[in-house]
Parts: structure tokens; sequence; C-alpha cells
């Protein structure tokens, strides 16, 4: 079985994010860019399958600060192939974007399974799975937790609140959002980076025009203003706790 | 044939089948499994390792932290070298008696000083084995547990049978007028006495029953010796010649050809580890005073040579007999050595510390965790902080950007250390930067240095964590990696001494860091503060009349050394300092180290923590337990509270104390 | 063409879920500012029951043994049918594991622009949505024709949505849904038989800020104090400290208690879905920045550690004194 997983890299939300001067978008001098974790996740899940079925894996990327090291690393995990995509930045690139670029190089390598992250916290036109399906004209189901291969299918956990899940047998070739892979991402030793590093190669290819459209278009951006923040009760724990039984008792609830 | 003759025969036949089977054991052993084993690095500094085994050997130095069994320890040695002359006068005798019955060696059987001190060390020895047989018969304690008692039992057993029977067979030697020495054994004469009133045919046959029975037993320890925790007799000598000198504090690392580092079965041990194994005693010095052992329980050390030392020997055999699988098929990170233990050392020395054959306890820890590193299998939060250290250079997983949040509205600034030249380069560390309860700590300390008038700067968020827990849990390229960033940093800046908050940042530096023969002078903040009092640029304004208990860090304590500075300080600052009974180079670890602070404790035991706190808890009066490492504070913080002794004991850092009395 | 809001409505085994009501709520705005009307659209299998309280102006009803229950396929293949019959002005999901399958895919098979992660509509017609995990907020226009909009809970109310008479049904023809390539093989329940979590009017919930399971122990002490219930975040649920029953959020329950004491939570947007009609919520959260400040109506910077034990210490005191 050929997988592939299409992976992007999002602002780390450790740090403090910041918006240009342009009213409409992230300042990015000062962003610092991590893979998506449910990408991870995705990639996770495909090293599982192959270490229990056997499959050839390959992640593709566009390039962008830390994708190499990203891409060793999943090489690192079992990955086969690594490609990245030249001539745009990973992180700036909207879902509909993302997803042709994507679908051209899958028309051409032909995946049975692709896995993506259910979404990204800064996908803001829907997640790439579901589009890239579509271009691909092949079946999505997102929200996975869990994959096993049969035969000319897999079988799919999908996710539904209160713990409920559904098993989705879905035909050959298919794209599956991944939320969860059955195990948390597993992690990769430094020295074993640095050795792949050496051996493995990573596939560069071009990407011709991007076409966003599709997406949504945004006219401002703001962080939640600050008179809708919580009071802050400040004070040594003993006092905070004190503050916190004359809430409770307020409430009624003591 | 006469009996003399047959007696020539038998000692010559016992004797060669018995060096026989030692020999064979001990070339197999030493030569044939060692060799499957890792080079090891050259052996240089002769004058030290000779003194050493004056010292470690001849002298006995370490056994003696256990008093009496030590004292035992000492006389069976000596007893046994010296009477191990008689013994060759013995094996002499016999094979001569064909030619001559009488026949004496030279000088061994002739001066009669030593016989004299022969004659005591006999008795001595006698004396000791019967502690021995006492102490692992009636008193069993803790610290044997999972040891061979009954090999123990038998070989002492063995040495008590060769010493009696020494004793009678001279007493009656004595008494029949055969021995030249006589009047230099007032021992055997004693014993001698008890025979006196037998017919002298009878005491004849006694006599030369003693001797095979002397002869006899001594064949049967010459083959037992090279099978089991005897054969220290015989590797404790290269063993401790052999030993590491190089500082406590730098862990070595074996590389494989391809870079990794890591231990996955026995022969990726270098061989000199292998000798550790082998000289083991079972003593179980280590376990005693081991952090992990009396707490959860998961780890000895003691059992973990002891494990070790069996896999060497059962795949060793299985390797030599061409096997494929059996043993061989046995994982040594799982099976032989359990995973839950290896995670369990604290790697806080007392052990190392603590063996009198300096078998290294660390070492092999870290070797196999590098491997189950590099296999991901780990605990997840020790995953997490992994991770974390590689991307933001902190274990918290916060943004390197934040890591001098800390110093904002200090006033003076802390100045950059990467923007203008310092004479103190302040290597600040994770928790004391990010961990809200110890920001507070931090502050005080600049503040003191402010004081001192201390021209010091920071590398703000260039500092990246020193590694040295991610060294010890297993992590060797990420360890690197932060080395390297803290090197490139630090080469940016101009300094003269590099102060730290944290014993363990302070102990890579000083001793892993690759300076390449341009080291600094590094300080851990103590030894700077104590200096800068002795040398009045730090005045006490205030006596505080505090009684406190000090607690000594791993990492400065054992591993470097500095015990004397933070005491002096405290007393400085007015302090009563109370000594726990366990302090000093005996200190109980809190049990953070080795990346224990990333892992989860397993629930249902007492923490090292909680073990140290009951210990200062039960001193009278006072009410400070005074720490010197934030990664302390952490700790026993929480263990005043889970053992409920919140009112009794305050946990505090030195710094608060020298800020307090400025 | 119309100016008509369509609201998919979501529905599992038998049952609305909640955030087919918050649409409801949401297309009433919407539909005023474009003068249409809000149609919600139902597929089942003889599921016209459903319909019973949705207040929109008419439903849309389409009937299959395919549509019996969720699947992607057949949800794409039937809305996308619908929507290019109809072409109304815009089409609101929710941002959950129906809604967000079906989204993207007619997007990319419609070529109709898509906004997701909404949370309000402005009165002025522009779409306001979280993002970058609830720390940022967007806003923009809506484009012509036709948008395609994922929603989150938290801008409007769910009994907005919700009507005490039925709306008229017109039914349409879903497309012919056979050689489907995905098909519900069964639903595995989750594990019974613990606290129901939504019936608790003081919930205590923990997340990563926890840190080890070991720590456990002070919410739950605090619960049998103060009579609370604990529950967590999905972190904490993954590492199996808690079970799945306890999870609360997008994928987990949504809960209305009287205070919810959020200790050591960061407020991710899949969180606070499931807290946000909360009475009042307390936070205990050591980052100043953390998301859950927004929600929250108090909150501590505190150590979730220290504070804690001091917690049940003076709720103790206070019960017993
Ligand atoms: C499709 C989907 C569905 C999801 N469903 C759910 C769901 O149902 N429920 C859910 O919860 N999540 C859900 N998630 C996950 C969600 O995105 C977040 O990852 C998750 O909610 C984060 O949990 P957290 O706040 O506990 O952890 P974190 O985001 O890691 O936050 C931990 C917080 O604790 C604080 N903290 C750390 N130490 C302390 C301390 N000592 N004292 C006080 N504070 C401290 C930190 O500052 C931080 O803000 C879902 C995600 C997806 C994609
Ligand atoms: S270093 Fe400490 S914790 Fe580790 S084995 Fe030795 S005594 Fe035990
Ligand atoms: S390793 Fe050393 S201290 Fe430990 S039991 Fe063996 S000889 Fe004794």
């Amino acid at each position: 079985m050929k997988i592939a997983v299409p992976i992007k890299f999002v602002p780390d939300l450790v740090e403090e994010l910041n918006i240009d001067s342009s009213g409409a978008a992230l300042d990015t001098s000062w962003l610092r860019l991590i893979i998506n974790e449910f990408d991870d996740h995705a990639i996770e899940q495909a090293i599982l399958l192959k270490e229990r079925g056997g499959a050839e894996v390959t992640i593709i990327c566009a390039e962008g600060d830390g994708v190499d090291d990203i891409l060793f690393n999943a090489a690192a995990k079992g990955a086969d192939q690594l490609v990245k995509l030249m001539g745009s930045d990973a992180a700036m690139m909207n879902s509909h974007a993302t997803a042709r670029v994507l679908a051209d190089f899958f028309k051409e390598i032909q995946p049975d399974l692709i896995l993506t992250g259910v979404q990204a916290h800064n996908d803001l036109d829907g997640s790439v799975g579901a589009l890239l399906a579509e271009y691909l004209g092949m079946p999505y189901v997102g929200y996975v937790a869990g994959v096993t291969a049969a035969s000319g299918s897999v079988i799919a956990r999908k996710e539904y609140p209160g713990g409920i899940i559904g098993e989705m047998e879905v035909k050959l070739p298919a794209v599956l959002g991944i939320q969860a892979a059955e195990q948390p991402p597993r992690y990769v030793a430094y020295s074993k980076i640095n050795q792949v590093s050496k051996t493995v190669k990573i596939e560069e290819r071009a990407i011709s025009d991007l076409d966003s459209s599709g997406g949504a278009t945004v006219g401002r951006m703001f962080k939640p203003e600050p008179a809708q923040r919580a009071e802050i009760i400040e004070g040594s724990p003993e006092e905070v706790a004190d503050r916190m039984v004359g809430i409770f008792k307020e409430l009624g609830v003591m | 044939m006469s009996y003399d003759t047959i007696k020539s025969i038998i000692v010559a036949l016992a004797l060669l089948v018995a060096l026989g089977i030692f020999v064979r054991y001990a070339w197999q052993r030493l030569w044939v499994y060692l060799r499957r084993g890792q080079t090891s690095p050259k052996f240089s500094d002769w004058g030290e390792r000779i003194k050493g085994l004056i010292v470690f050997v001849g002298a006995q130095w370490r056994l003696f932290r256990f008093r009496l069994p030590g004292i035992a320890h000492f006389f069976i040695f000596w007893g046994f070298l010296l009477l191990s002359l008689t013994i060759l006068q013995a094996i002499a005798e016999g094979l001569m008696a064909f030619a001559n019955p009488q026949f004496v060696l030279p000088v061994i059987g002739t001066w009669g000083p030593l016989a004299f001190v022969q004659d005591f060390f006999a008795l001595f020895v006698v004396i000791a084995i019967g502690y021995g047989l006492y102490l692992r018969l009636i008193v069993n304690p803790e610290r044997y547990k999972g040891s061979h008692r009954n090999q123990g039992v038998k070989v002492l057993t063995f040495i008590l049978t060769i010493m009696l029977s020494l004793l009678v067979m001279n007493g009656l030697r004595i008494n029949l007028n055969e021995d030249l020495l006589g009047r230099y054994r007032p021992i055997s004469t004693l014993i001698g006495g008890l025979f006196v009133g037998l017919p002298e045919a009878t005491q004849s046959i006694i006599e030369e029953l003693c001797y095979w029975i002397h002869l006899g037993v001594v064949m049967l320890f010459l083959t037992e010796l090279p099978q089991g925790k005897h054969f220290h007799i015989v590797t404790s000598i290269p063993n401790v010649l052999l030993r590491n000198l190089e500082p406590r504090g730098r862990l070595p690392v074996t590389k494989t050809s391809d870079g990794a580092a890591g231990v996955s079965k026995m022969e990726d041990f270098r061989w000199r580890t292998m000798l550790d194994l082998y000289t083991c005693t079972e003593c179980g010095r280590c376990q005693d005073v081991c952090p992990a052992y009396n707490s959860s329980g998961l780890l000895s050390p003691k059992l973990l040579v002891m494990n070790l030392r069996r896999n060497l020997q059962e795949r060793g055999a299985a390797l030599s007999a061409k096997q494929t699988n059996g043993v061989l098929s046995k994982s040594l990170t799982g099976e032989i050595v359990g995973e839950e233990a290896l995670w369990n050392c604290t790697t806080c020395y007392a052990c190392d510390q603590e063996c009198p054959l300096f078998i290294e306890h660390i070492n092999p820890i870290v070797e196999m965790r590098r491997y189950l590193v590099l296999e991901g299998k780990m605990d997840k939060m020790l995953q997490d902080a992994l991770a974390n250290l590689g991307r933001y250079g902190n274990s918290l997983g916060q943004s390197d950007r934040m890591r001098a949040k800390w110093t904002q509205g200090l006033q003076p600034a802390v100045k950059d250390a990467r923007r203008e030249p310092v004479e103190y380069l302040w290597f600040v560390g994770d928790y004391a930067s990010y961990s809200p309860t110890l920001t507070d700590v931090t502050r005080k300390t600049a503040e003191v240095f402010s004081k001192a008038g201390l021209n010091f700067g920071i590398l703000f968020d260039a500092e990246r964590n020193s590694g040295n827990d991610v060294r010890r849990a297993g992590e060797e390229g990420l360890f690197e990696m932060l080395m390297g960033k803290n090197m490139q940093a630090l080469g940016k800046c101009k300094y003269e001494t590099i102060v730290t908050t944290d014993p363990h940042t302070y102990n890579t530096l000083k001793n892993e860091y690759a300076w390449d023969g341009n080291r600094p002078r590094i300080l851990h903040y103590t030894e700077l503060l104590d200096q800068l009092v002795a040398s009045g640029q730090l005045k006490f304004s205030k006596k505080l009349a505090a009684k406190v208990t000090y607690h000594d860090p791993c990492y400065l304590g054992r591993y470097n050394g500095v015990y004397d500075a933070p005491r002096r300080l405290l007393r400085a600052a007015g302090c009563e300092v109370v000594e726990m009974p366990r302090h000093g180079d005996r200190a109980f670890c809190c049990g953070a180290g080795g990346g224990r602070i990333w892992m989860e404790e397993k629930p249902g035991h007492a923490r090292p923590a909680e073990i140290r706190i009951r210990e200062a808890a039960a001193l009278t009066g006072v009410q400070s337990f005074v720490v010197a490492c934030p990664k302390d504070v952490t700790m026993f913080k929480d263990a005043v509270k889970t053992t409920g002794n919140e009112s009794r004991l305050q946990v505090q850092d030195l710094i608060e104390f020298v800020q307090e009395a400025i | 063409m119309s100016q008509d809001i369509f609201v998919l409505i979501e529905h599992l085994r038998g049952q609305v879920a909640d955030i087919s009501y918050i649409m409801l709520a949401a297309a009433r705005t919407l539909a005023s500012s474009s003068g249409g009307q809000v149609a919600a659209v139902l597929l089942g299998k003889d599921a016209q029951k459903l319909a019973g309280n949705l207040a929109a102006d008419k439903v849309l009803y389409a009937d299959s043994p395919a549509l019996t229950e969720f699947t992607s396929e057949a949800y794409q293949l039937t809305l996308a049918k619908l929507i290019e019959e109809q072409s109304p002005r815009a089409v609101l999901f929710g941002h959950t594991t129906i809604g967000a399958d079906v989204a993207g895919w007619l997007s990319g098979k419609l070529s109709l622009p898509l906004v997701s992660s909404c949370v309000n509509f402005t009165s002025d017609g522009k779409f306001l949505s979280q993002t970058c995990g609830g720390k940022i907020m967007a806003e923009g226009d809506l484009p012509s024709p036709t948008i395609l909009v994922t929603m989150i809970p938290g801008g409007y109310k769910s009994e907005q949505g919700q009507a005490a008479q039925a709306s008229a049904i017109e039914s349409f023809t879903p497309p012919a849904l056979d050689n489907l390539r995905v098909a519900l093989k069964k639903y595995i329940e989750p594990e019974a038989g613990d606290v129901d979590i939504s019936k608790s009017p003081f919930l205590i919930a923990v997340g990563r800020g926890i840190q080890n399971k070991d720590n456990l122990d002070l919410p739950n002490e605090l619960a049998a104090a103060i009579n609370g219930t604990v529950c967590a975040s999905r972190p904490v649920v993954d590492q199996g400290w808690l079970p799945t029953s306890r999870l609360v959020g997008k994928s987990g329950k949504r809960v209305k208690p009287k205070i919810y004491l959020a200790l050591g939570i960061s407020g991710a947007p899949e969180h606070v879905e499931g807290i946000n009609e909360s009475d009042v919520i307390v936070a205990v959260n050591t980052d100043a920045n953390a998301p859950i400040f927004n929600v929250a109506k108090y909150g501590t910077t505190l150590d979730l550690l220290d504070l804690v034990p001091q917690l049940t210490e003076k709720v103790k005191q206070a019960k017993g004194g």
C-alpha cells in the first residue's frame, strides 16, 4: 500500500501572536512555526500501518523553516520518501491552495491512502483533507482516531461527541482526516535524526502558480479584547482560595 | 609405596585438578568473555592508580564506611594474604613428602616473626568469620537482600574450616614437637593444649587429618573462587587499578560506528564494565544507600550488577557454544534489567561512591537508557520534556523568548552578557527562569548579586537547558545539540567566570562541556557568595537566629565536593546549622536527578523527597530545610505537603537567608 | 439564486445535536440581513419527527435508506445536488465531525468559498471566526452568491434555535445513492457506568496543567469537599488518567454547570465549546495570556498545585464552621 501524508506548519501557540500592520494577518516576523499536531498524528498512524501490514510512506510538505528537520524526523520513524514542495512558504498557503498543489502531485504518484491531520488551528477555509479528496475524486472521512487496513479498503474509527465511535469502511483510494493516531506520536532520538539526515534525500519539487480561490477573505484580525477577559484575583494561594470560596458562596453552590 | 609417596601424588593431582578448574574458569571469564566487549579508552596516570590500589585494596579504605563489617573484612583480607603463605607451605610440604616429610619452605616456614603474626591473624580471621556468619545468618540486614546467601555462607565456612584445621594442626604439631616455630605460635599452643591428654598416635592421626581437611578445603575453595562473587578476590585488584579516574561528573559515552550511543546487548558494553560485573561482592552497600531502592524498590544497583553478571556468563557460554537462541534472544533492557528499574535511577552517585571496589552503576544504567531512548521506549512525560527541550531549549515547553521574563522590572536592570562584557556570566537554568514558584528566588539572587556589587549578566533568550539531565536520561544527541547552542552563545560573550544557580548545570558546564582546554572559572552561586563573604565584599548586616538544616544537592556535594561553602554562608548569616543523620557525601537524594523530575512517579511508594523530609522533621527545633538547587525547592516543597509537615518545616533556598541577612 | 440561509441539521442515532439549534439561531441573524428565509436541511430515513422543534421557516427533507445514519459521501452528494439546484445565500454546517466532513468537500465540488470556525455573524453580515486556538479572531465579508460556513458554538444560544411548532416540511429527492465508497459498519459505545458530568452543578475540570496522574488527588479531594465532580480536557483523557465519560468539549460532553472550575486548561476552542454555557467559569492557569481567561468570569495565574490544596482546606473550613 502506498500511503501519503501531506503535512503543514502552523504558528506555535506557545509564542505570543501579534497582528501585522495591515490588520488582517499575523505578524510573521515573530512567528515560530511548528508542525500541525494532527499532522504529527497522521504520520504516526501511517507508520503504524506500515509496521502492521507493510506500506510505502511518503511525507510531503511545502518548504519553510524547520521543514527539513520534521521530514528527517518522519524518516527516522520509518517514512520512506520525503518530498518538499518548493516555491511557497509552508505556513502561508490557505487550505484551498494547498489542496490544489497536493492534488497535482498525487495525481502523479497515485497513493492508495492519504492521511492528513483533521484540521490545523489556523484553517480558516476548512481543512485540506476534504478539499483534497474532492479534487482527487476520492472519498473522505475525517475525525478519525485509528485505522485498520483491509483488502481494497480501510476501516476508519470516526469519533462522535460523547465518546461514540463510528466504524466506517472506506474504499481505497481515499483520504482520511486524522484526529489522533492509535498511540501518541513517538519520540525520535536526535542521533537517529542526524543519522537519517545523512543518508536520506529530500526530493524537491517546484510548484507552479498558487490558486487560493475558495478561501475566506479576512478583512480584519484582532486579539480578543481585554474587556471580555476574566477578573484576575491576585494574592497568595491562601488569599485567592478565600476569595474563591466567597464566590462559591455567593453563587449558592456551597 | 609408602604413605608419604602417596601423599605427594594425591597432593600433586589435587593441585593439578583444582588449578586446572580455576584456570579454565578464569580464562573463560576474563579472556574469552571480556574480549567480546568494546574497547575501553587507554589507561594512564599509573601513579594515581597504584596509589588507589594501596589505599582502597591495601587499606580497604571505603569498607570502613560501614564500621564493623569493614573492620571484619580488613582482617579477613589481610589474614588471607598472610595465611596464603601457610597454604603454600602446606602444599609444598605435601608435594615434597615423598622425599622429606618434614620439608619446610625457606623463610615462609622458618621465620619466627611471620609465624607469630600468622598465628594471631588466624584467630582474628576466625573471629571476623564468626561475625560474618552472625551478620548473614542472624542479623541478615536489608542490604543482603537478593545476594547469594548460601554462597556467602559456604565460603565463610570454607575459610573457617581452613583456619580451624590450621590452628589444630599447628597445635598438635607443637604437642608432638614437630614444629620448629612452635614458640612463635601462642594461639596454636593454646589450642594444642586441648589435646594434650590424648595418646601421641591419636594426636598424630588427628594432625594428619587436619592437614587433609586444610588442604582439601583450600582446593575446593580454589575451584569455587572463579564461579561466584568470590572472584572479586582476583578481580578487585585490576578493578581498582583500572578504575575511572575522570571527574565523577563526566559521564562516559561509548559510540558505535554509526554515531549512535547506547547498549542493547551485553557485548555492547566495554570490557572494563564487564570486569566491574565480576568484581561485585554482593555486599549491598550500594543498595543500602540507593534512594530508588529505598523508595519504590524498583531498582537495586546491586541486583542490577548481579543480573548483568549472570547475563554476561550465560551469554558468554551460549555464544561460545554457538547457540542461536535461548538466553541469546533475551532482551537486555526488559528481560535482564527491567525498563522500570533503569528509569528509576536518579543518578545520585550514592552507589558509585559507596562501592568499595569502584564498580560503576550510573554508567551502565545510562548506556542502557540511551538504547531505550533510541527505541522510543520511555515515559510519555519524559518524551514531552525531551521534545520541549529540543524545540524550546527548556523542559517546560515555554517560549525561549520568555526565558528572561523574570528580570522585568528589576532595578538595576540585569545586563545582557551578549551585548556588553561582564565579569560574571550567570547561567540561570530552566526551573529558576520559568517556574512560577521559583522566579521569586531567582529575583532575590539577582538582588544579592547587585548588592554585592557584582558586574554580572545573563544570556537572556540565548540560554538553553545545560543538558546535564538530558544526557543522563540517555538522550545523548539532544545533549550535544544543547551543549552546542550554549557554547555558541557563550563563545560570543566576554566574561571571566560562570556562576550557576543549578548544581546540575554547574556539573555539566564544569565537567562535560567541550572547553578544549579553555575552561573558564565555573562556580556555583554558593561558592561565589562564600568567597565574597570571605573577601569582605559581601557583608551581612543582620544575624538571623534561625535553626536550619542543609540538604546537600547530589550534583554539588557528592559530584563536585562542595560541602563547606553553603554551610559557611549559612553560619555567616547567623544560622545555626543542624545536620541530618545523612549529610555531606552521605546525603540522601531528593529524587529529581537524572531526568526523574520529568518522569511520572508510580503511586503507592514513599518518594525519596518524602523520606528526606521525614529525616529532617525528626531534628528537634529545626524550622527550615535549606536547599541550594532549584529542583530541590520543587521536590521538597511538595514533599513537605504530602508528609504533612507544612507547619513544622519550611523549604527555603539558601539565597533567601543571604538576602535577608544583607 | 435565493437569499435563503440553509442549515444542515446534525443528528446522530435519532438525536438532534445542539449545534443545529445554535446554527438556526445564527441563520436567523443572517437571514434578516439578507432578506431570505431560514431553511433547515434534514437528511435521513423516516426522520421527519426530528424536524419537530427546529426554529426554521421551512424544512428541506431528503429521505433515503442511504441517509439513515451519517456517512460523509451520501451527505456530500445529496447536499451538492440541493445547493446546486437552489443556490442559497449561505449554508451553515457545524464545525464538527459531521459538518466539517461535508463542507470542505462541497467547497471543492461546487467551487464555492468556505469560511470555517465561525462563532458569530455581525449585524452588517460579516463572519467572525476564531483562529490560532482561540488566541486570534478573524473577521471578513461573506462573498456572494453562495458561501459555505462551518460554525462553532459560543455566539448563539441553542434555545433561540428551538421552536414550539414544527415548520412545513418540503421534501426533495436525493441523487442516486448507490455504489457508495463510505459505509458505516457499526457504532461502538464508550465504556458506561460512570457518573454523568452534565448533571453536576459544580464541575472541577483538569487539563494538561495537572502534569501527572498522581496530582489528580488534589482535584479529587476538592471535589469530595465541595460535593463537585471532576471532569477533564482531552489530553488528560487521552493519557488514560480519567475515563472518556469525563471528557468535556467537542468530542466529549457539553456541560452547563453553575460553576466550572478550570484547572490548568488553556481554553482551546474545542474545549471551550463544551463549556461556554456554564453560569460562571473560574480559571486557574499560570499563563496570563491563556484563552481560557476570555471565557472565564474569574481567574488566577497561581500554580494550581499551590492553590488547590488551599482551596480544599478553605472549603472544608467554610463547611465545618
Ligand atoms: C477535532 C478535535 C476535537 C477535540 N475535542 C476536544 C474535547 O472534546 N475536549 C478537549 O478538552 N479538547 C479537545 N480537543 C483538543 C483541543 O484542541 C486541545 O488540544 C485541548 O483542549 C488542550 O487541553 P488542555 O487545555 O488541557 O492542554 P494545554 O493546551 O496544553 O493547556 C495546559 C494549560 O495548563 C497551564 N498550566 C500548566 N501548568 C500549570 C500549573 N501548574 N498551574 C496552572 N496552570 C498550568 C498552561 O499554562 C496551559 O495553558 C479536540 C481537538 C480536535 C482537533
Ligand atoms: S545513582 Fe543513586 S538512584 Fe541510581 S542506582 Fe545509584 S544509588 Fe540508586
Ligand atoms: S556493586 Fe559494589 S557496593 Fe554494590 S554490592 Fe557489588 S560490591 Fe557491593
